[in-house]
């Protein structure tokens, strides 16, 4: 498809500004004024319009396709909470009000405080910080509390403990907050090693972040056991949030003995991906830790009223610019409010439903990375497959034919050819069984005709783009000479 | 059921089936009885109806309808019906980041599209599918310039949004990281101070453009300076403004962020924004963020890529440029439509005609008795007055005139009690300005 | 540049050989082939001093960014400028064009810390099985 700027002719506009009402005639001195022009298109609305509305049907969505992204939780996002982030009242309130009067934002400070309380609840915390623009950044500032605790109390501690299967945010995030990295194997059942995790803590062991169910769907019975093995020398535990979509009702971070935890609001609870962003990741701490939390931070006074409080001197101090995205916080809001405590825990109950059943039904066509019962999401890996040349992005592209979103490839890590599925509780059994389809005729093509998979997807636009080229010639400005 | 989950008792009772147990419960074998949760006292759940009625009922209580003097960086714009329009393709606004190219040409396309926007609303080589905002933007280009130059001190222009600036200090912290900071107020960088501070050992110094009190500024004597010592150079700018003003390239700025807000994101009580970043093409791998790059497919047609994967966190992970996962494309995707629809000279046209409010508004401010217009060169869309009285006590008469009248700077610097900042937009009529210096004057003086 | 049977090797699958004193280094057949289409070669600066397994240098690939250990101590005498415009060398020549770095060793009794042909042929066997 035609880029917007050639597209472009010369003189259309696609917008009309007010006429200047103002009687004046001033001017910014020549010495600063742009001298290169700025090459924005010359197109109308219509022209715009069109472009947008062409480029929006190339992509997949999970309101046009089944889109099973492991590890991303990609549940239908309803549509009243997009009604709700647009009410004007929301929509046009402009941060640095709380400068001038809190009483100007009496409602949007009621949504932050009741969301912490939300969230302290059903993730068995004690106080949230709705700050983090995203899960990394969740993850980040979670770091950045556990450096400040551990500062504080003049402990001396120089790593964190992250499993192998974990994100690739998980060793980032604390990598930037200061701290060496010290990587724990999986052991055969799919488990962190509980026995070597015992050989690399010590007293220089900052704290563990762990991903619970982990990234293998896997639930592990013993994290109680591991928590209080950190707490022992005085480490703390940090639950990244991922994959809370599992546990809604049936557990809580909290009680399990995590004492740091982000939520991801655009996964569990159902504000939309937007190709990539914008998310938002709250983090939630242990009572020990809630004088810690970023500024500012909102209060309930004894007349009801809200405030925003920045009196906290051991605040890690701010990690956005204001009270995190604001407009996303809203759309999960909204979306908690109506689910309630029963719909909460139908959530997770159905997630792993619809898991367990995309396990048992696809587990005689394919190897299952760790034969044991799953949660809300599984892992298989196409090495069957491979033996035949048909590998996890082949399979993958197949299924883009099909109409499909494939599943999450090559990750985790640790398993070869890695097939990763998650298909949320919002799937019918209808949808999973087409999925389900889809899949038992790619490992049975994979026999059959292994080499016709080099030319999936065959219906799309596209196919197969040469990434090497894209790496090596590095054109990524429609104006940059080649 | 509720929670928008579609099984019926007969699919549970099939599913079940197929997994080969007896109830849901069974599924949860591995979470054992002392797992279960100490309480989930959270309210029952309610129907569409009564949730959206109760968030009117909170949006009631935020103040919308003043007339807004109030910026320091994030503006009341008007956004054009078309960006919401497309925005709200749910193709865009429910898919996820675009891991299989072939079903997600339109984000990468879009994504391009924005990247070559910025480059030329910058004027620099190259720009990445966007951060989280403003101020997050400018603390991974200072991480970037450390990562560039292995140096470790800072400078810091005090003409620098104090936002931004508490922001870094925050997440440095941990960090073996020196700061400096130059003062300014009112008017352009402190030269003299900053080639003062700049030597072997800084990695970079921060400016802004227009600063914090918006002032506008050429950098190009400091960029000059900061070159010869092996120092670079990074400048946050307010994007809008660059329909007019000399931009970060001319200038041979190294790195260029800024908050896209004012590119057709509503304020929202401070997000979900957009941050973006420019830099030049040698420092490309040292980028933080995702970046799309043309390619061809195997049949030899043009489409986009998420290139250059290996500087990020889920390849690289502890050693990663970032640990920064997505961006925030929903947001990049509304200011690219937004700079698509103003095109090139509507860009242009916005910033004469916000600047020429902002000049009306400052002559009409600065006829107010004893109120002192302050400015030592040019600004821009934002100034700051200097009042008789303190702000404080100035600020609640105002709110009761239906205006939210400009920024106390006392939030940031405590012997500023007298000053605001205040901002325009091409929003304002001139009717609301002059009743805006009539509502001032009143409440100075009656 | 010769005859690979005569270069020695490191666990990392670095080859290093030497001519006329002076250590020509660049990465094995295993390395070049798991990496795949190698995309860009961040080279060292020349006048550098490198510590014997320690990073020399670093390649990317699409999917992987791998660091190259220098075989042996010494000073970075010159660089492969090739590979800055054309990182497939590596893929294509391993042994021969694809080299990477020339270092003036400061120790030679390092070679020791090193495997001929056949201790690396038999140690590729070992990582097979």
């Amino acid at each position: 498809m035609e880029l917007i700027f050639e597209k472009s002719a010369s003189g259309r506009k696609g917008f009309q500004l007010p006429k200047s009402d103002v009687d004046i005639q001033a001017d910014i001195p020549a010495a600063y004024i742009r001298k290169t022009e700025c090459l924005l298109p010359e197109v109308s609305e219509l022209d715009v319009v069109r472009h947008f509305t062409q480029l929006s049907k190339l992509n997949f969505s999970v309101d046009g396709n089944f889109y099973p992204l492991g590890s991303c939780t990609m549940k239908y996002n309803p549509k009243f909470t997009e009604q709700a982030a647009a009410i004007k009242g929301f929509a046009d309130l402009h941060p640095l009000l709380p400068q001038l009067d809190n009483s100007l934002v009496q409602g949007a400070l009621e949504v932050l405080y009741h969301m912490d309380r939300l969230l302290s609840e059903i993730t068995g915390m004690d106080d949230f910080t709705m700050q983090p623009l995203a899960g990394a950044h969740g993850e980040l500032t979670g770091v950045m509390i556990i450096a400040a605790y551990h500062r504080l109390k003049g402990n001396k501690k120089t790593h964190i403990i992250i499993p192998d299967s974990a994100h690739g945010t998980n060793p980032a995030s604390a990598a930037i907050a200061g701290y060496e990295i010290v990587t724990i194997p999986t052991d055969d059942k799919g488990a962190l090693d509980f026995q070597k995790l015992k050989g690399l803590v010590n007293t220089q062991t900052a704290g563990l972040m762990l991903t619970c169910p982990d990234t293998l769907g896997l639930f592990n019975p013993d994290i109680d056991k591991i928590t209080e093995l950190i707490h022992a020398v005085d480490g703390l535990v940090y639950y990244d949030g991922a994959n809370l979509n599992a546990l809604l009702g049936r557990a809580r971070p909290g009680d399990l003995g995590f004492d740091v935890i982000h939520v991801n609001l655009h996964k569990t609870f159902a504000t939309p991906h937007g190709g990539g962003g914008p998310g938002a990741g709250p983090v939630g701490v242990k009572r020990k830790l809630s004088h810690l939390l970023p500024i500012s931070r909102v209060v309930k006074n004894a007349d009801n009223t809200y405030a925003l409080n920045y009196n906290y001197p051991d605040s890690i101090g701010y990690v956005a610019s204001f009270y995190g995205n604001f407009g996303v916080i809203l759309k999960a809001y909204a979306y908690i409010l109506m689910l309630g405590k029963e719909g909460l825990r139908n959530v997770s109950d159905h997630a792993v439903l619809n898991a367990s059943y995309m396990m048992a039904k696809l587990k005689d066509y394919y190897q299952i990375a760790y034969d044991r019962r799953c949660m809300h999401e599984c892992v298989f890996s196409a090495m069957r497959q491979e033996a035949q040349g048909v590998h996890a992005v082949d399979i993958a592209k197949f299924l883009i034919d099909k109409g499909m979103h494939p599943p999450t490839i090559y990750f985790p890590l640790i398993v070869k050819e890695a097939i990763m599925i998650e298909p949320t509780e919002t799937e019918s059994k209808e949808s999973m069984d087409q999925f389900i389809a889809a899949m038992i005729e790619a490992a049975q093509l994979a026999e059959k005709d292994p080499k016709s998979f080099k030319q999936y997807p065959k219906t799309m636009p596209i196919t197969r783009p040469d990434e090497v080229k894209a790496a090596k010639e590095i054109h990524c400005n429609f104006f940059a000479k080649r | 059921m509720s929670g928008f989950i579609a099984n019926t008792d007969s699919d549970i009772k099939d599913m079940l089936q197929a997994i080969g147990v007896n109830s849901i419960d069974d599924l949860f074998v591995d979470i054992k009885p002392r797992h279960a949760p100490h309480s989930f006292d959270v309210p029952e759940g309610k129907s569409e109806f009564e949730v959206l009625e109760r968030l009117y009922g909170l949006a009631a209580r935020n103040a919308t309808n003043l007339v807004s003097f109030l910026g320091a960086g994030y503006y009341d714009h008007y956004v054009p019906s078309a960006v919401s329009a497309l925005a709200s393709r749910s193709e865009f606004y429910t898919a996820y980041t675009p891991y299989q190219p072939e079903c997600s040409q339109g984000t990468l396309q879009a994504l391009f599209e924005y990247q070559s926007m910025i480059c030329t609303l910058t004027d620099m080589d190259i720009a990445n599918a966007s951060l989280y905002d403003g101020g997050t933007a400018l603390y991974e280009a200072m991480m970037m310039a450390l990562r560039i130059t292995g140096r470790k001190k800072i400078i810091m222009d005090g003409g620098v949004s104090p936002i931004y600036r508490t922001i870094i200090r925050s997440y440095t912290k941990n960090l073996d990281i020196a700061f400096a900071e130059t003062p300014v107020v009112h008017g352009r960088s402190n030269r003299a101070e900053i080639k003062k501070m700049l030597d072997q050992d800084t990695a970079a110094i921060i400016l802004q453009n227009p600063n914090f009190f918006g002032a506008i500024d050429d950098h190009s004597d400091i960029v000059e300076t900061a070159h010869s010592r092996g120092v670079l150079v990074l400048e946050s700018v307010y994007p809008v403004s660059l329909g007019l003003l000399k931009t970060p390239g001319e200038m041979a700025v190294d790195i260029v962020t800024g908050e896209g807000q004012s590119l057709g994101l509503a304020l929202s009580f401070g997000g979900p924004y957009l941050g973006f970043m420019a830099t030049r093409k040698e420092y490309v791998r040292k980028m933080p963020g995702r970046i799309v790059g043309e390619t061809i497919d195997t049949k030899g047609r043009r489409c986009f890529v998420n290139t250059l994967q290996v500087r990020e966190q889920h390849i690289r992970r502890e050693r990663a440029n970032s640990n920064i996962c997505t961006n925030v494309a929903l947001c990049a995707i509304q200011a690219t439509i937004f700079m698509s629809l103003l095109g090139r000279s509507g860009l242009k046209d916005l910033a004469g005609l916000i600047f020429q409010k902002a000049e009306f508004a400052r002559q009409e401010i600065s006829k107010i008795k004893g109120v002192e217009v302050k400015r030592s060169s040019p600004t821009f869309n934002e100034f700051t007055i200097c009042l008789p009285q303190k702000a404080s006590a100035i600020i609640p008469k105002m709110i009761s005139q239906g205006f939210a009248p400009g920024f106390p700077l006392s939030r940031y610097y405590p012997d500023m009690e007298h000053y605001l900042l205040i901002a325009v937009t091409e929003k304002r009529t001139k009717e609301e300005i002059v009743n805006f210096a009539m509502a001032l004057e009143r409440a100075l003086w009656n | 540049m010769g005859n690979e049977e005569e270069y020695m090797y490191t666990k990392e699958h670095e080859w290093v050989c030497f001519e006329d004193n002076v250590a020509i280094v660049g990465i094995a057949e295993y390395a070049q082939s798991a990496l795949g289409d190698i995309t860009f070669v961040e080279l060292p600066d020349v006048g550098e001093d490198v510590e014997q397994f320690e990073r020399l240098a670093s390649v990317e690939s699409v999917k992987a960014a791998s660091d190259i250990f220098a075989p042996i101590s010494g000073k970075v005498l010159e660089i492969n400028k090739k590979l800055d415009a054309a990182p497939e060398l590596i893929n294509k020549s391993c042994y021969d064009k694809g080299w990477i770095a020339k270092i003036e060793p400061s120790d030679l009794d390092e070679k020791g810390n090193l495997m001929n042909a056949e201790e690396y042929q038999q140690f590729l066997e070992g990582l097979d099985t």
